[in-house]
């Protein structure tokens, strides 16, 4: 949130915002209940997830590769683990009350050593 | 059209950090017109009429923006898009600018069928340059889902309950393709987010048109509908397979159908996962669905006889 709400005299004429894409400044990850995890080794970059994601919560690198998921935005909605399409899938949905203190490497572990 | 991996590489045009709805197709579809405009050879500017997708991407003081965005009220986005268009032109005349910008108004089914219909029609009529993208979510969800005219048969929505008298909306849906292709525009098209590929060459080929173009498409409502927010996209694409939303395009009046289902699904397919229809499925209700299914085919063999037929409006004078 914004720390201190802006007096009458020093909003912007026509309520104009100088600053473009600050929503970036608001946190939407803490809607999350089910949180996706992403397992690399299976990964085939077909870059669906990225395509079809609301929240632009699929990280890219400069060569236009997926490096992970950006869990500060990320509502947890799982249309990405829902197109994923290789099988068995590369990302998987989890609840977030299960994810508590673990990194992401000991959670992806976690839930995609079964199927090794 | 490019590949995924170069598409990601872009900037994105619309940030994360709005507040809609967890598995809200309405980013997904601006992320995709983003990814296929050609950001390096011209500008964006976009008016946004008012709507889930205006008041979640722009809450004072955050804007979702990454390009020049104004919020116009419900019924004037065309409008607003007419006025920096000829602002924009004049501005070129008097030599105060020699940037290549295009224009987009953005706007729902209730800002597109009902409300904002006649600003919509005087701007086509003027030959803007600009492209108008309607969201069609079916009603206006943004105030809690009450019954617009995009509303399709017997869609049961808070002004339109069903019961033991009345099995939701009553009347079929606006063809809104058809009304707005009778200005005779250069294109006209209908896509949806879950056909990226066929979603963004249409926004290619409309955003180099000179003159006004028009994209109707579709956009899955996790709250309104009723189904988990993960579905989103294979509801998309259950209209597409079962033909309730045909993907096709209307270029100088000729129709082209983009994408034929190898097998046409039954409505059913499309209906059963969402909650608005699901007193479809009730006993004694079954010549509902026969009725939708009836409506659904008479569109598809309709679209499908105007593309063999292939006639250009304007050809046939000699």
């Amino acid at each position: 949130m914004a720390e201190k709400l802006l007096n009458w005299d020093e909003v912007l004429i026509g309520g104009a915002i100088k600053d473009p894409g600050n929503s970036k400044q608001y946190e939407t990850g803490s809607w999350r209940v089910e949180r996706p995890v992403w397992n690399q080794d299976t990964c085939i970059q077909c870059m669906f997830c990225w395509v079809y994601c609301p929240d632009s919560s699929i990280k890219v690198d400069e060569n236009g590769k997926m490096t992970g998921i950006d869990y500060t935005f990320c509502k947890g909605c799982g249309i990405c683990v829902e197109q994923c399409p290789t099988k068995p899938k590369s990302l998987k949905m989890i609840l977030e009350a299960e994810s508590k203190g673990k990194t992401e490497e000991e959670l992806r572990k976690e839930v995609f050593s079964s199927e090794k | 059209m490019a590949l995924l991996n170069e598409l990601a590489k872009k900037k994105e045009g619309l940030v994360n950090g709005h507040r809609l709805c967890p598995g809200c197709t309405h980013p997904v579809i601006m992320r995709q017109v983003f990814a296929a405009a050609d950001t390096d050879k011209y500008d964006i500017i976009i008016a946004a009429a008012t709507g889930c997708f205006e008041v979640s991407s722009g809450l004072y003081p955050y804007t979702s923006w990454n390009v020049p965005w104004i919020h116009s009220a419900f019924e004037n986005a065309a409008s607003t898009i007419s006025g920096i268009e000829a602002m924009y032109k004049v501005w070129k005349r008097k030599g105060r600018t020699n940037k290549d910008i295009r224009f987009i108004a953005l706007a729902s089914d209730g800002g597109t069928y009902d409300i904002g219909f006649q600003a919509l029609s005087g701007a086509i009529e003027r030959g803007h340059q600009f492209l108008y993208i309607c969201n069609d979510n079916n009603a206006y969800q943004n105030t809690g889902n009450q019954r617009s005219s995009a509303t399709p048969f017997g869609g049961s929505t808070t002004t339109s309950p069903n019961g033991k008298i009345k099995f939701g909306k009553e009347q079929p849906r606006k063809d809104i393709v058809s009304i707005i292709e009778g200005h005779h525009l250069p294109y006209t098209a209908q896509a949806s987010p879950s056909n990226w590929r066929d979603l963004m060459n249409k926004v290619k080929k409309a955003l180099d048109v000179n003159g006004p173009t028009y994209l109707n498409v579709i956009e899955p409502c996790t709250t309104g509908w009723g189904f988990p927010p993960n579905m989103a996209i294979e509801i998309a694409q259950l209209a597409v397979d079962t033909c309730v939303w045909p993907l096709y395009e209307v270029i100088n009046g000729k129709v082209v159908i983009n994408y034929k289902p190898k097998k046409k699904l039954p409505v059913t397919e499309y209906l059963k996962p969402q909650k608005r229809f699901a007193h479809l499925f009730k006993k004694g209700n079954e010549y509902l669905i026969e009725e939708f299914q009836k409506q659904v085919n008479a569109h598809w063999e309709w679209l499908l006889k105007r593309e063999e037929c292939g006639i250009e409006y304007g050809t046939t004078k000699e």
